[in-house]
């Protein structure tokens, strides 16, 4: 192991992990999380890292690179460090860092970003490191207060001890002493056969404070002379305001100014009661020239046409499929319609911001930190470095606060801008905003085509996915895209199946209506294209849904293969698929290199599926909170399912966005929520993430039961657009 | 002015009498457990127990819970809401948090009613309140270990 000074390390600046030391004023005034730590940073704490922060008190707090709305970063982290730390789980607490690009990156992405299931996984050796070298500190300092070698001291459960002297202490009891100690640049860490923490099931550090009332979400914040903002967006996304009359609203008791603003018109009040009814008694007339007008049934007409194969661009290509397709036994063609789809997170979206004296202090849920805060920075004209983002808990998101526009960002700051001078300001969005505010789901279609030989062989697969582009345009295409966005069409290539034939081509549509990750991404529409069309295809072969699958694999699927091998065992699969009155469909997608099997069990309940129960098995490496790993995969299917029965985000003649409110976006609820089992595969792969995989297999699932139990194939998302 | 009884203390609001009950006990009590789903009665993110019985109060006018007794979740008490939060935290049942507690105030009126729910008495009960993290089998699974720890 090389040792540096601390000295040395800060001014070569290199490494990944012991970045800096953090300014000790400051971090913990946040007010970010603060419900999961509550003590401040005092005198005589020890922060070895960015990352690490041990108090007196013995308490151990991880700051948090990445966001918890629920996917459990938190404790996951925690988890990494306290293992290489030999931390007692008890001691242990988590907050979030405030946006910081340069120190809390996401090392996949080289800005301070959540998103694509990537947290355990960009943080697995980076939090390890941190614990480690946190370890090696105490350790170090243990070794000279007691006068022994630093390689006869045992750290177990928290407790530093040397036998032989019969020496023990805390972290605490040590932690001044260690923050004097060099820093070491590459600490050893554990054989994963040596983990304790790793692989077992941990409280999580969040479940506390969110059951008592205390977890401290954005919409929490309260701060002096603050004004609540409620704003009055178009129903058709992206139109402007040409008029409006405020007289009515500013009579409101409480209502203390409307200004206009290029998302809208802004209403400042006392209160949320006051501001909501504010904005209830505007009258705006909207400039609709520049936005979506198109319907999705025309879209969908439009789409459907653009979706032929030598459109757009291959993004796959292997022998010839056209010629294998025209020369097969049998040719099976279908198209798939997948609406736009809102994200719709519990905690609608919001901010607080508060301008005093040239600087600015923001509290908010957000997955690009560091770009909410930069447009804040620009829009009010003053540096970054006089902006401070409090990354706060969210109540969900799904993707939808990862904004490449900074969206919310953008938002409050023009509020403040048209308030001018200083003050403190809540932006709060009701459902109806969140509905109605655009960054959906693409609209995508698929267009397929497949060809079988006399034995029921596939000989060719085509694939035209169609749809807008994500990434395109934004600051996340680095300009080597060579016009290809994945998150357009990933998962409808690289399949786990040997098919000796393939083309997958893309055709980028534009619209105005702007589009965004929405938990899987295009795993969310190409897992069900894919898995349901090949379920046809076995079907009309005559094969079994699981064996035929299996037969298929690629020599190199070896995880795919496991994961259904084991979610067939665990279901009991026996070829069967109806008995009696349930039938049971089977389906199986990798996405964000995690692997997920599932196998559903549906009944005909008045015409319309009811999903009993649901098998799963999934390898996503270390399995380092199994008791996460399951929440995440009950959610995932949860989430899915709601989806592919009920939700279609609909865009009415004009561009109107039919839906807005849950009334009729409707959620699943708890009496359509089946059984979840889950089986995690034993592994020692560098972990992979859980917050998406669990979602694109459960719409296959229960179409191809669906399908067996009545014959009704399901293509045109959701189950109640297909007449189901 | 109207006054209730919120969590044991008499307060006197001032605020006009159509606002929901929910914007006063967030923005005038600073009580910001009780969240905002919706608006319009169909998430139950705001549910509190007003005399006894949950309710929806992004649609309830404070003015209509004058002289009201009024439970939060920051103030939610009695052997049900012990034993409700005490199998809430024992099988992790949050993921991001915001529905829980509305979750947690409808579990603890069903188990002041119904001590031993079924999984019929939980879904009725239970339906007006949406998780879009879907924790619905961890709901269900803690309603059950309440009712099985209050038992004994
Ligand atoms: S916020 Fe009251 S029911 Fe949704
Ligand atoms: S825990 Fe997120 S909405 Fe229920």
């Amino acid at each position: 192991m090389t040792i540096q000074s601390r000295r040395q390390f800060l001014a070569t600046g290199a490494g990944l992990v012991i970045g800096l030391a953090l300014p000790m004023q400051g971090r913990a005034q946040s007010g970010a999380a603060a419900v999961l730590t509550r003590d401040g940073v005092g005198p005589g704490t020890f922060a070895p890292n960015a990352f690490v922060r041990i108090a007196p008190d013995n308490t151990v707090t991880v700051i948090c690179k990445h966001i918890e709305f629920g996917q459990g970063p938190f404790t996951g982290l925690a988890t990494l460090v306290a293992e290489e730390l030999d931390a007692s789980w008890d001691q242990m607490r988590a907050e979030s860092a405030p946006a910081n690009d340069e120190l809390y990156k996401n090392l996949f992405f080289g800005l301070q970003a959540t998103g694509g299931s990537t947290a355990i996984a960009n943080s697995y050796t980076q939090m390890r490191q941190a614990g480690a070298a946190a370890r090696y500190m105490l350790v170090a300092a243990a070794a000279r207060e007691w006068g022994v070698s630093a390689e006869e001291i045992i750290v177990e459960d928290g407790v530093i001890t040397h036998a032989a002297s019969g020496q023990a202490a805390t972290f605490g009891d040590l932690a001044e002493a260690a923050a004097q100690q060099q820093v070491p640049v590459e600490p050893a860490l554990k054989n994963p056969s040596e983990f304790k923490l790793i692989g077992t099931d941990r409280p999580k550090l969040d479940t506390v404070g969110k059951t008592d009332g205390t977890a401290m979400f954005t919409m929490d914040v309260y701060r002096d002379d603050m004004q609540t903002v409620v704003v009055r967006h178009p129903e058709v996304v992206g139109a402007t305001v040409a008029t409006f009359d405020d007289s009515e609203a500013l009579k409101v008791k409480g209502v203390q100014a409307v200004r206009q603003i290029p998302q809208g018109i802004a209403v400042y009040a006392t209160s949320t009661g006051a501001a909501l009814k504010g904005r209830s008694l505007l009258t705006v007339e909207w400039d609709t020239s520049k936005a979506e007008t198109r319907s999705s049934e025309t879209i969908y007409a439009d789409f459907s046409k653009a979706a032929t194969r030598d459109a757009g661009v291959v993004v796959e290509e292997i022998g010839d499929s056209g010629a294998a397709i025209d020369g097969a036994e049998t040719v099976h063609e279908v198209e798939f319609r997948f609406p736009y789809l809102a994200h719709a997170p519990m905690e609608p979206l919001d901010a607080v911001l508060e301008v005093r004296d040239g600087k600015a202090e923001m509290w908010m849920g957000a997955q690009f930190p560091g770009v909410d805060k930069g447009a804040v920075a620009q829009t009010l004209g003053i540096g970054g470095e006089n902006v401070t983002l409090n990354v706060m808990l969210a109540g969900g998101s799904f993707g939808r606060r990862a904004q490449t526009s900074a969206q919310i960002g953008l938002e409050i700051a023009e509020i403040a801008k048209a308030a001018g001078g200083d003050g403190a300001w809540k932006l709060v969005w009701t459902r109806e905003d969140d509905l109605t505010g655009g960054y959906y789901r693409p609209l995508t279609v698929h267009r397929m085509r497949a060809g079988l030989d006399a034995d029921g062989s596939i000989v060719g697969w085509e694939n035209t996915v169609v749809n807008q582009s994500i990434m395109l345009d934004t600051f996340m295409d680095q300009g080597n895209s060579e016009g290809k966005d994945p998150t357009s069409y990933e998962g409808s290539t690289k399949m786990p199946y040997d098919l000796p034939t393939i083309r997958v081509n893309w055709v980028r549509q534009q619209s105005p209506l702007s589009v965004l990750w929405w938990r899987s991404v295009g795993h969310s529409h190409t897992g069900y294209a894919t898995e349901v069309f090949l379920d046809e295809l076995l079907e009309m072969a005559g094969k079994d849904p699981v064996q035929g699958r299996l037969d298929l694999m690629k020599s190199e699927a070896g995880r795919d293969r496991a994961v259904l091998e084991k979610v067939a065992e665990i279901a009991g699969w026996d070829g069967t698929k109806v008995k009696g009155d349930r039938a049971y469909g089977v389906a199986v997608h990798e996405s964000f290199n995690t692997y997920v099997a599932q196998i559903a069990e549906v009944s005909d309940v008045g015409g319309f599926p009811r999903v009993h129960k649901v098998w799963v098995a999934v390898d996503c490496g270390v399995a380092v909170n199994p008791n996460v790993i399951r929440a995440q995969i009950e959610g995932g299917v949860g989430y899915g399912l709601g989806t592919v029965l009920f939700n279609d985000l609909t865009l009415l003649e004009g561009g109107i966005v039919s839906q807005k409110n849950f009334d009729t976006y409707r959620m699943l609820r708890i009496h359509e929520m089946p059984e979840v089992d889950v089986a995690i595969i034993n592994s020692v792969a560098e972990p992979t993430g859980v917050g998406e995989p669990g979602t694109p297999p459960i719409g296959p699932a229960v179409a191809n039961a669906w399908r067996a139990l009545t014959g009704q194939a399901v293509r045109h998302l959701p189950f109640e657009t297909t007449g189901v | 002015m109207t006054n209730f009884t919120i969590n044991g203390k008499d307060v006197t609001v001032d605020v006009e009498e159509d606002t929901p009950l929910l914007w006063v006990v967030r923005d005038e009590l600073r009580l910001t457990g009780s969240k905002f789903g919706c608006g319009v009665a169909q998430c139950g993110a705001c549910t509190m127990m007003v005399d006894g019985m949950p309710r929806r109060t992004c649609v309830t006018p404070v003015g209509s819970v004058n002289g009201a007794m009024i439970e939060t979740i920051e103030g939610l008490e009695g052997p049900e809401a012990e034993a409700v939060t005490a199998a809430w935290q024992g099988l992790d049942v949050p993921q991001c948090g915001w529905c829980q507690s509305g979750q947690i105030v409808s579990a603890t009126a069903l188990l002041r009613e119904v001590p031993k729910p079924t999984d019929d008495d939980i879904d009725a009960a239970m339906a007006g309140n949406i998780c879009r993290c879907a924790t619905y089998v961890r709901i269900r699974k803690a309603i059950h270990d309440a009712a099985d720890a209050m038992e004994g």
